[in-house]
């Protein structure tokens, strides 16, 4: 590990001279207000960070909660679009779910995946008594004033059409530019560190950039769109696509000349100074002053007390819709398990030739050219199981997202997490908060795997309702070869069923359809969770398709990779209605070539894994449904 | 020393994206890419000229509409008017265009979406210097990434594009509603064309494809004809 916590975004040691930055980063509020723009600027945002580092940005993955399908969300999806495929930066994955409880709170959150040679690892702490402060990119304006205060730290109302202009307006274009320029200066060695403006604007980057040394500001030198804006309205826009850097003086001119041949705009607006203060000025008077570590370490904390929730009982078994061709047509058909395909299409996911395996089954698979090495890429997010549990919530979502780096052959290497809260003045918010981050913790500790950065949104309410305890995970991967990854199935394999967790219809998809959201996911066993996701990466290399069996069960996993693959498949080991549809712990479906299938025997016995034949690939059906139907249940919907 | 290959220029407008992949591609197929920024007046000595996709200006105005006014496009112009082959992928095509050295336009797409997926095409001449390596009737597959890709030109100059035989390559999936199925266009002469899908991220079968390699490896032959360097 290079950077944890702390800075703009984490960073793992790849080998070779080569690291990966990335974070997950939320943009609820703005998105529940405006969702274009709102999803627009989460992308800016998230890149922003990343190449703060000293990255240039070769991913984005987006976890997306709404009420139902419709044009909220076809206006978010219309706005990461908007800013993804015009940076260049290709999105290759991401999770959507639908929930009422998402109707009035949507969720928003984008992870950017970054690379760097490992001497170029940059940080925002500004160093160097009497170095410069450089803010280049867009004017400052007078959008998204008070967009972290007034937005995002307190709860929605029916009055929010009023809280658009705290909405920021992203510019893709100088977002490309603004890419371009920071990889170029990090890459030639003419920053001494590197910030984004970001929340809060320059109040917050300038006082995390102050807190080891000292800044003096000069906000009446800040390039502004309108003359007359107040010196706090300055130190707090959150206008989009700016950034910071601190230049020592003899590398000024150098700086100038990048920013102009882009044709950016670019100002000293101040320099670093000593003893720790946060100073601004305006036309040379003190309008301003504050230790900065007020505004970060030493901030006033709140001390939160959590009230627990009394435990339900288990909930009945729902009442599925007739046979099991009826229950996995309605399943496939339903908006959280049909096709992503017509949302994914409107991303660019192909840019910097990179990508191996593009949106649509599990993780994505990166290829760091000229290596064959390469990179796997997930993000998952859990809601309802969270609701009943969150602990369980939490740690799934960790589970979640590795055994879908795993299934695409990657060995997981590096977390990053998204928690999406309600209140946290709430005792029993405050215990879901408590209760999910002990979930994170020891499902990354089981991995023995490292969360490297993350992100709170809190208060996503409305009128008083908080939604599903929501943690978003990203996960990065290692692949050994990308020319040896599971793929697809062919006809003839053999098809095995990894893992044996307990299985419950509470918290699943089968309840959200045809039931009431209530009782008790079956507990998570932490070793046996960790134990078959080191398995699945180990075997990778020589399955034919490796997919995880999440929501909607064994059935639907079945049905989704057959969808992938081409043939159908026969299964010949009875399943009852719990094991095709229930829903729990990690489960994998996986397809082998019948002269290989000795080894995965002998490295699943030697994990101590499950593993369990349960039929064989090919024919035109899965689980007695003409994959005919079975396509068009899946494909209809969105 | 090193053996000396093709040079292929490769024009870089802010907001260009697929430049650097293009320059990869090209480089993977034997020649040398040589970036060349928007700003320069003149083009080094080279043998063909590419410009990539990407979003040069943000698409504001209309797509390609301020790109054709960088300074690099007078040396385009004098270059194309030599005889030496240019080609424009998707933002580049829409930049040519825009400029006049092709016929028609481009069109937002009919879903009115952003499309991000592998088409077929077939090609439709062998005769250019996009295209020594196919065959006419050649099916190539290659992806497409565009809001605004469907190809338009009026009756009276499609009737001229057809008798004249400047479509180069039709969808046989057309999935923007480009008029006449067109997916690359060349001038009269046939030395300059636009493609909305994109070789460059077909010159390698891990990331899907490697069909592109057959247009690319044209250029590169046809660059290396012209500056004497064998390919």
């Amino acid at each position: 590990m290079l950077q944890g916590p702390g800075e703009n975004a984490g960073v793992l040691d790849l080998g070779d001279g080569l690291a990966v930055a990335f974070k997950v980063e939320s943009h609820n509020h703005p998105s529940a207000v405006e969702p274009f723009q709102g999803a627009a600027t989460g992308v800016g945002g998230i890149l922003r960070d990343v190449i703060a580092m000293g990255a240039r940005p070769v991913a984005l993955l987006n976890g997306l909660r709404f009420g139902e399908p419709g044009w909220k969300i076809d206006r978010a999806v219309a706005g990461i679009g908007h800013y993804g495929n015009c940076v260049g930066v290709p999105t290759v994955g991401g999770d959507t779910t639908f929930d009422e409880a998402y109707s009035e709170n949507c969720l928003v959150n984008a992870m950017c995946v970054g690379l760097l040679p490992v001497e170029r690892l940059m940080s925002a702490k500004a160093t160097g008594e009497g170095n410069l402060l450089v803010l280049f990119g867009a004017t400052t304006g007078r959008d998204g004033i008070g967009g972290a205060s007034v937005l995002a730290s307190a709860e929605l109302s029916d009055t929010d059409a009023d809280k658009r202009p705290t909405v920021q307006i992203g510019d893709p274009f100088l977002g490309k530019k603004l890419i371009e320029v920071s990889v170029e200066l990090t890459e030639r060695g003419l920053v001494a560190s590197l910030q984004d403006c970001g929340a809060a604007g320059l109040a917050s980057s300038l006082s995390e950039m102050a807190s080891e040394v000292g800044v003096e500001v000069h906000l009446d030198r800040v390039p502004r769109r309108e003359e007359v804006m107040e010196p706090w309205e300055i130190m707090i826009s959150e206008s989009q696509e700016r950034m910071v850097a601190v230049v020592r003086p003899g590398f000024l001119e150098a700086v100038q000349a990048v920013c102009d041949r882009w044709e950016l705009h670019h100002a000293v607006i101040g320099k670093v100074t000593d003893g720790g203060v946060l100073r601004c000025l305006w036309h040379g008077e003190e309008v301003g002053a504050i230790p900065a570590r007020f505004l970060t370490d030493d901030c006033p904390r709140y001390v939160i007390t959590g009230t627990p929730r009394t435990p339900q009982p288990l909930a009945p078994t729902p009442n599925l819709p007739g046979d099991t061709a009826a229950t996995l047509l309605a399943l496939l058909a339903s908006p959280n398990l049909c096709s992503r395909g017509p949302l994914f299409e409107q991303y660019d996911h192909i840019v910097g030739s990179r990508t191996v395996r593009r949106p649509g089954l599990d993780g994505a698979i990166l290829r760091l050219r000229p290596d064959t090495k390469g990179l796997a890429l997930s993000l998952d997010g859990t809601g309802r199981t969270g609701r009943l549990d969150p602990f369980y919530g939490g740690a799934s979502a960790i589970f979640e997202a590795a055994r879908n780096v795993a299934c695409a052959g990657g060995e997981p290497i590096g977390f990053t997490d998204g928690l999406n809260f309600g209140n946290p003045e709430k005792g029993e918010i405050a215990w879901e908060l408590q209760q999910s981050i002990e979930g994170l913790a020891q499902a990354a500790e089981a991995l023995e795997v490292p969360i490297v950065s993350g992100n709170v949104s809190l208060y996503n309410e409305s009128n008083g309702r908080a939604l599903h305890p929501t943690p978003y995970v990203g996960c990065v991967g290692i692949v050994a070869d990308v020319r040896h990854v599971p793929g697809k199935w062919h006809a003839g394999d053999a098809l095995f069923l990894a893992g044996a967790p307990g299985l419950r219809f509470d918290g699943s998809e089968a309840q959200a359809l045809w039931g009431t959201l209530s009782g008790q996911p079956a507990p998570l066993d932490l070793t046996a969770e960790a134990a078959l996701i080191h398995f699945l990466w180990r075997s990778a290399p020589t399955l034919s398709l490796a997919h995880d069996a999440a929501e909607g069960g064994l059935g639907v996993a079945l049905a989704e990779a057959a969808l992938w693959s081409g043939p159908g498949c026969h299964v010949d080991v009875p399943l009852d209605t719990l094991a095709l549809f229930g829903e729990g712990g990690g489960q994998a479906v996986l397809a082998i070539a019948p002269d290989a299938v000795a080894g995965l025997e002998s490295a699943a016995a030697a994990a101590g894994v499950p593993l369990h034949r349960i039929g064989t690939v090919g024919g035109d059906g899965v689980l007695g449904v003409p994959l005919t139907a079975v396509r068009a249940a899946w494909e209809t919907p969105l | 020393m090193r053996e000396a290959r093709p040079r292929i220029a490769v024009i870089t407008f802010p907001g260009s994206l697929d430049d650097r992949d293009m320059c990869w591609a090209l480089g993977s197929l034997g020649a040398e890419s040589i970036p060349v920024w928007h700003a320069e007046e003149e083009l080094p000595d080279v043998g063909a000229v590419v410009l990539p996709g990407g979003f040069s200006y943000g698409d504001y105005l209309r797509c390609g509409a301020i790109a054709r006014f960088s300074p690099v496009m007078k040396a385009v112009e004098r270059f194309a008017a030599d005889g030496g082959a240019v080609l424009g992928t998707c933002n580049g095509f829409q930049i040519l265009c825009e400029a006049g050295l092709l016929p028609g336009i481009l069109r937002p797409n009919r879903s009115l979406r952003f499309i991000c997926r592998d088409t077929t095409i077939r090609v439709e001449r062998a005769d250019t210097p996009f295209t020594s390596r196919c065959k006419p009737g050649y099916l190539l597959r290659l992806p497409i990434k565009h809001g605004e890709g469907a190809w338009f030109a009026d009756p009276e100059l499609l009737a001229e594009v057809e008798a004249n035989d400047q479509v180069v390559f039709r969808y046989t999936d057309n999935p923007n509603g480009a008029i006449a199925d067109v997916a690359g266009v060349c001038n009269r002469e046939g030395n300059v064309m636009g493609l909305m899908p994109h070789p460059e991220h077909a010159v390698d079968p891990l990331l899907g494809s490697g069909d592109g390699a057959l247009i690319l490896a044209s250029l590169v032959e046809a660059a290396g004809v012209r500056l004497g360097v064998p390919a």
